[in-house]
């Protein structure tokens, strides 16, 4: 990278010495500020591994093109983009080049010159006399990093920029891949090139996440004046709860529609027809502006109340929904040798915090007053000292940040994968390992990982077999162990290889595995002893175990037995949802301790007691896939379904030895949490891997008054090791205003959470308790807040059911609740489909759980252009969302309903000819194929607005939900009219009689 | 001063009584240890620690399963002895308790009853600050009741 290492000696002594430089004590080599990007093709960890305690100076093993070729000294300059709105402006950063610019040895052993770091120190550049203040020694490196799927193509451009102006390629790969997303406006893609152009071309420009952090401001600032201005903006930071309250005050009265009370009653038709936005904070605009995005972190009370007693009288729960490792397209990225954090509290600091002068930040979550380190000075952004305000640690609610050596005692493990199949007569029946074999020999390539990934293979019936993939060896060698009740692992140093040095023999393996035992006529299943095998070879580096199993564990340790008996389905008492054996339980606590999770691959046809098996995931945070019925001949949509989801499940970021700790204001305090996790100390979560499609909840109370505060703020903070080896740390900080009224807690209710939260609440109430006290507890939760909101809020009895506007559809979500898989009473409902459905309530983020609780209906057959959104050229017509009600559907029309994971294309019966001609080339409705899961692609503009839509709908979620298309005579109609919440069904009320049965209950 | 059934009855609940009040101190001290990690936080999320926490937590959640069954059966016989003896107003004392016994061991909301503090559910703060207070009752419990056997031992020492 860095053609000059020699600067780095003489640069202690030259400082300009206007103030003093904190250089971490680890920091024996002192990497200095820098802002290159363009960058050393990922040095293996491994080879550069030195010890942090070494002093060793060694060039690089990549030169930089562009520094070797630019002897003065590149200046990075921040090409403003015109527009600075940073909601609103494409940020360059989030998908960058993650692999080509981030230097993870480097940093994590702080003993390398590297890394093209000229601009600061270097006494002896004459070229900079331009900058005054930026010489201080910081090493700020402001990188990116993005979607696993993209990371391939990236990491080629990235370190093609590195031969030019790295700016200008850069934004040429950006406009490729942002292209797809409908944030990019076409006018800042062809702003930045000029401008970084115009800049000089001998000065880089800086990294996307520079760009991507300019602070609001200094919009239409001209980028040369950046240089110049070293303070003199003066102190501006939005005061933080100053005129909070005039705002929230003119807040109110702007928005009467959120003020309205509705009586439901009369008011039927509640449900918007366009999606539901999460309410927003009654905040000052300015505030509002920095805080973090409701997909990512989200609380059920928008507006805090101020005392645990006020909590109380409104009845709602309190707590926080998160997603805190989902794919972003836009992240900024930190590298900072120091990490500001408040001194007694640990928090990272924010955009919340208050500057009280230019030295001194006030935590804003235990109020502790710190001292602003003298790097933090420094706005790597803006090149101007005394502004640390307007760094990006300020500026952005979501930031993630490279840890420095100290969060790490020993080096951050390698990526280590294991797959465990099951291959009893039973396994190879459904013919899995087919499909799952081939997805893997796909995917082998895009495993996110490094140079050290490892991967290994175990296999087992009633014995376990286990396969030496060494270097080498001409063919896998296939190891049995039949001694399940006292397993050892057999060379163990063979069994996980380094994927690069074996690939060929895995190849190997994964194109024989399938054909292997197909003569097989075991049919015990040792997964007990498997999975403790599996255990023992990964504990030494931890990682992530793929089981796939398909029958009940038969054989050894941790055998079940069948408990599932069909005659009391319907009965909401005495059925099993909790494990019958507490195996499962402390092997995955085993798991947790050696950073191992393990993820779950069910497919089977009878009952496998899914409530013990599924906490081997649950406590080592994996998480649970199940395809009931699976067979590769006779449910073709089953394995369709299983290999969209491999794809998925291989290619996606993955973070290991992770722990997540949430934090919130004084006063405030967490205390139960759901998710796939094991809580290791009261508030930190231990994770050992981290996936970005995992959500997790916390319930919160509120234990001393918050009377002397406006504003409170949620930090969570969640420390992983990427797959390329580095530590990093993902922030996300929310604000939220405090209340002391019954009615302000009431209107700033976030309905859709308040239905997750309370799922996630009922789910281990159906746990400890019975699902009937889970049903009751969640139809109860209804009543009570309403009955409050009409007894405290209500000065008039009126007759009908008054609820607030914020809450019109609490009673429409809690009765789609009572009617989902997890909850329903009726006796379609198997054992091991409602446990995967609470393990899903549990585990998946709020927006696909509200899908799956609460379907969107749309009209489909009628499809026009009028409102459609244009993304990049394509036009994506937004047909109203319909009531989940027959009364909405009609026999000549097609219906498609979007429930998540699966989209189902309901098609009425007298159906117009032009819909099944056009869309779905068929001649005549009777020609509808029994199971149809694709539209095919006709040259009609009513075929490509249905499929642009469905793309669309599937674009917006990691996973890849099946398309059925039914007629009215399909098996699957009655799945479809299951989702149906709002009407009655044998063992459900309807909506109305729903809302009639609460009006009772409030007006008793 | 006669050496009556009741007498005895008092001296052995006295000498049982403390060992109890050992148990209650002991529960404190391990949820104490089960709330707090005595790390900084940067330790705290060290793969190494995360071992040897674990490790304490299922070894503190073990201990803490084999003497729930001693001291619900200690207090137990407490009770059975004070029924034989025929101590009413002392066994009114105990009733209350020995139900809540009775009904934390069988109100077990698991298949098996080894789940009883089982490190997931226990480490909730929730559940771990509900076990905490009820230690601490008990603690004070055992503690008035230990003063109140060792006054009623004296007392039919003396009034008999």
């Amino acid at each position: 990278m860095s053609s000059q290492v020699s600067v780095n000696q003489g640069y202690n002594s030259q400082l300009p010495g206007s103030y003093p430089h904190l250089i971490p004590a680890k920091t024996l080599n002192p990497v200095s500020g820098q802002s290159n990007y363009g960058g050393s093709q990922t040095v293996s960890p491994l080879s550069n591994y030195q010890g942090p305690g070494q002093t060793l100076y060694r060039p690089p093993a990549a030169s930089n093109p562009v520094t070797s070729s630019l002897p003065s000294v590149p200046v990075p300059r921040m090409p403003l983009p015109a527009s600075q709105n940073p909601a609103a402006t494409p940020m360059p950063s989030g998908s960058f080049l993650p692999g080509a610019n981030v230097q993870p040895p480097l940093n994590w052993q702080y003993n390398y010159p590297s890394t093209g770091s000229q601009i600061n120190h270097c006494p002896r550049s004459s070229s900079q006399p331009t900058i005054s203040g930026n010489t201080n020694l910081t090493s700020h490196q402001y990188v990116s990093s993005g979607d696993p799927p993209l990371q391939n193509n990236l990491t080629k451009s990235g370190i093609a920029s590195n031969t030019n102006n790295g700016s200008m390629v850069v934004h040429n790969s950006y406009d490729e891949i942002e292209g797809g997303g409908f944030l990019a406006t076409p006018q800042y893609a062809n702003k930045n090139p000029t401008m970084s152009r115009s800049v000089g071309y001998s000065y880089p420009s800086l990294p996307p996440g520079y760009q991507n952090t300019a602070p609001p401001s200094t919009t239409g600032m001209p980028p040369s004046s950046l240089n110049y201005s070293s303070g003199p903006q003066g102190f501006t930071q939005t005061p933080l709860g100053a005129n909070h309250l005039t705002a929230s005050m003119s807040g109110l009265s702007l928005h009467p529609e959120g003020l309205r009370v509705i009586n439901l009653l009369q008011e039927r038709n509640m449900l918007p027809s366009t999606p539901l936005q999460p309410p927003v904070p009654n905040l000052h605009e300015d505030i509002q502006k920095l805080n973090c995005n409701p997909e990512l972190f989200r609380c059920t009370l928008t507006s805090i109340p101020q005392t645990q007693a006020l909590l109380n009288k409104a009845k709602l729960p309190l707590g926080l929904l998160l997603h805190p490792f989902k794919d972003l397209v836009q992240l900024p990225v930190v590298t900072s040798s120091t990490i500001v954090r408040c001194r007694s509290c640990r928090t990272y600091i924010n955009p919340f915090v208050n500057f009280l002068d230019q030295r001194r930040w006030k935590c804003n979550l235990c109020y502790r007053v710190n001292d602003v380190p003298e790097e933090f000075m420094y706005n790597p952004l803006t090149r101007v000292y005394g502004e640390p305000h307007r760094r990006p640690e300020v500026q952005n609610a979501t930031i993630e940040f490279m840890a420095p050596s100290e969060y790490m005692l020993r080096p951050p493990q390698p990526p280590v994968y294991l797959f465990v199949f099951d291959v009893s007569h039973n396994a190879v029946e459904t013919g899995y390992l087919n499909s799952v074999c081939q997805s893997l020999l796909d995917n082998l390539d895009l495993l996110p990982g490094n140079t050290r990934t490892k991967i290994g293979f175990i296999t087992f019936d009633s014995t376990i077999h286990f396969y030496s993939l060494q270097e080498g060896l001409s063919q896998p060698q296939m190891l049995i162990v039949s001694d399940i009740e006292d397993v050892f692992i057999p060379m163990p140093e063979n069994l996980l290889v380094n994927l690069n040095e074996s690939k060929e023999l895995v190849q190997d393996l994964l194109k024989t595995l399938p054909q292997m035992f197909t003569k097989t006529l075991e049919t015990q299943s040792a997964l007990g002893p498997a999975l403790q095998a599996a255990f023992k070879l990964m504990s030494p580096t931890g990682g992530r175990m793929s089981v796939f199993q398909t029958q009940l564990p038969t054989l050894g340790v941790g055998a079940l037995r069948p408990r599932e008996e069909p005659n009391q389905r319907s009965s909401a008492k005495e059925i099993h949802l909790t494990p019958s054996t507490d195996f499962y339980k402390k092997l995955a606590l085993d798991c947790s301790g050696q950073q191992v999770a393990v993820d779950l691959f069910l497919l089977s046809g009878q009952y496998s007691d899914l409530a013990s098996l599924g906490c081997i995931s649950r406590y080592s945070a994996g998480s649970v896939y199940y395809y009931p019925s699976y067979h590769h001949q006779q449910n073709p949509v089953q394995v369709q379904k299983l290999q969209k989801e491999l794809q998925r499940y291989l290619t996606r970021k993955i973070g290991f030895e992770a722990v997540m700790r949430i934090r919130c204001t004084k006063g405030l305090s967490i205390h139960t949490f759901h998710g796939n996790f094991f809580v290791r100390s009261t508030d930190l979560l231990s994770l050992p891997n981290v996936n970005p499609d995992a959500g997790y909840a916390v319930q919160m109370s509120v234990e001393e008054s918050l009377t002397d505060t406006q504003l409170v703020s949620f930090q969570s903070a969640l420390l992983y090791t990427s797959s390329k080896g580095e530590r990093r740390i993902r922030v996300h900080t929310l604000c939220l205003p405090v209340v002391s009224t019954l009615n302000e807690v009431f209107l700033g209710a976030d309905v859709q959470a308040i239905s997750g939260l309370l799922a996630n609440m009922a789910v281990d109430r159906s746990v400890t308790a019975s699902l009937s006290d889970a049903r009751d507890a969640l139809v109860n939760a209804v009543i009570d807040s309403l009955s409050a909101y009409h007894s405290s809020v209500l000065s008039s009895q009126q007759p009908g059911l008054m609820v607030p506007f914020s809450l019109r559809l609490f009673p429409l979500f809690v009765l789609a609740l009572l009617k989902q898989k997890s909850f329903q009473t009726g006796t379609n409902a198997r054992l091991d489909e409602r446990i995967f459905a609470m393990c899903q309530v549990k585990n998946q983020p709020l927006v696909y759980l509200m899908l799956t609780t609460h379907p969107t209906l749309y009209r489909v057959d009628n499809l026009s252009d009028e409102g459609a959104l244009n993304i990049n050229d394509r036009t994506i017509p937004q047909p109203p969302i319909l009531q989940l009600s027959v009364e909405k559907l009609s026999r000549d029309g097609a219906f498609l309903m979007d429930a998540g994971s699966v989209l189902m294309l309901w098609v009425g019966k007298n159906c117009g000819q032009n819909f099944l001609s056009q869309v779905l080339g068929v001649q005549n409705y009777a020609l509808i194929p029994q199971t149809m899961t694709d539209l095919p692609e006709l040259d009609t503009p009513e075929s490509a607005r249905i499929i642009a839509f469905i793309s669309w709908l599937r674009e917006q979620r990691p996973f890849f939900p099946i398309l059925y298309v039914i007629r009215d005579d399909s098996p699957m109609k009655a799945n479809f009219l299951q989702n149906m919440v709002e009407d009655r069904t044998e063992s459900a009320l309807s909506y109305y009689e729903f809302l009639l049965h609460i009006q009772q209950q409030v007006n008793k | 001063m006669a050496f009556t059934f009741a007498a005895f009855c008092y001296m052995l609940s006295l000498v049982l009584c403390a060992a109890l009040i050992f148990f209650a101190i002991w529960h404190i001290i391990a949820f104490d240890e089960l709330r707090t990690d005595f790390k900084s936080p940067i330790d705290q999320c060290n793969p190494v620690h995360a071992r040897e926490r674990l490790r304490n937590i299922e070894r503190i959640c073990f201990l803490l399963r084999k003497l729930v069954l001693p001291e619900y059966c200690i207090h137990s016989l407490f009770c059975i002895m004070f029924l034989c003896a025929q101590e009413w107003l002392t066994l009114g004392l105990n009733v209350p308790l020995l139900f809540y016994h009775f009904w934390r061991y069988f109100h077990c909301p698991a298949d098996s009853s080894e789940l009883a503090y089982d490190p997931p559910a226990v480490m909730n703060a929730d559940t771990l600050s509900y076990c905490q207070k009820e230690a601490w009752c008990k603690l004070a419990f055992y503690l008035l009741s230990f003063f109140y056997y060792l006054y009623c031992m004296i007392y039919t020492l003396v009034s008999s």
